[in-house]
């Protein structure tokens, strides 16, 4: 029988043709990356981040990187970890040999890269949190509100933002980023 | 925007991030099995509902995801402290004149209790 095509399950990203910007802001859809929601005791912390190759934070509101790697605090025992590409995490987890809860969660979230001097201003269009150096430093990131939907969101530069979304979301995400970009142009 | 204060966050976020979720400071009863049906719906129903100081959980939902209780003052909406989960009821920090200048109903208009 002729191969169609058909029997093939091509991934699609959820944000592949989005485009929106201002003079001021560049969005971008992020490259498919490796995620893993990462649930551990404190007792634990010390052979997951031996394991994974990049320390899990302890303290609110930080996070870690390192070879290729993102550590992201949620929470007192929750931890997004973020791997460029196909990064092995769910394996490295499993080897530490610590009591943990690993989810996969790589094509549930998407990415929306938020870049340029009015990034701040164009995510706080629908986000409550202060982005000022002082209170959400380089390496900060929070899991918060972003109009209607929730989202992660981490520092990556001085004036450069990742935001995490649920990949249903993404479409609202990048349109009220869109809006706010116009917004933080003006 | 109201702040409310996560203490496992250890920082003032906005109250979008926020969910009320009930009374705090119940116990489950240790021998659930063998109280009474009044003692258990006392327990499981009936909430005090209390007009002015409550203690009450909460929960950073769009945040840490952590439950803590907080005491509020429902007539103001005030947050006076919040702390974390499992501690017991904290001493209230002392509020100045502010708390009792806000004017109700039975203050003013008549004696509806």
């Amino acid at each position: 029988m002729a191969d169609s095509g058909a029997d093939l399950a091509n991934r699609t990203s959820p944000l592949s043709g989005f485009h929106g910007g201002s003079s001021t802001v560049r969005l971008e859809a992020a490259p498919p990356a490796e995620r893993i929601s990462l649930r551990a005791r404190a007792e634990d912390v010390a052979a997951l981040s031996s394991a994974l190759g990049v320390d899990l934070p302890v303290r609110p509101k930080t996070s870690a990187s390192g070879n290729g790697r993102s550590a992201l605090w949620l929470g007192p025992d929750e931890w997004l970890v973020i791997a460029e590409g196909n990064g092995g995490l769910m394996q490295a987890a499993k080897n530490s040999g610590a009591l943990h809860s690993a989810t996969d969660v790589s094509h549930r979230n998407t990415a929306i890269l938020v870049s340029g001097p009015g990034a701040a201003a164009a995510i706080n269009a629908g986000c409550p949190q202060d982005l000022s150096l002082k209170a959400f430093p380089v390496g900060a990131c929070s899991r918060t509100v972003f109009g209607k939907v929730e989202i992660v969101l981490l520092r990556t530069g001085g004036d450069a933002f990742r935001m995490e979304v649920w990949r249903s979301f993404s479409d609202y995400a990048f349109g009220l980023l869109a809006e706010g970009a116009q917004d933080a142009a003006v | 925007m109201l702040l409310i204060h996560c203490p496992y966050c250890e920082e003032d976020r906005s109250e979008l991030e926020f969910r009320w979720a009930g009374e705090a400071h119940i116990a489950r009863p240790e021998n659930i099995s063998a109280i009474s049906d009044e003692e258990f719906a006392e327990y499981f129903f009936l909430r005090n509902n209390e007009k002015g100081l409550t203690y009450e959980r909460w929960r950073h939902i769009h945040g840490c995801g952590r439950f803590f209780n907080a005491a509020r003052d429902t007539v103001s909406d005030r947050f006076l402290t919040t702390y974390k989960a499992g501690m017991p009821k904290q001493p209230l920090p002392e509020t100045g004149a502010s708390e009792k200048t806000v004017e109700t109903y039975e203050a003013t208009e008549g004696d509806a209790r």
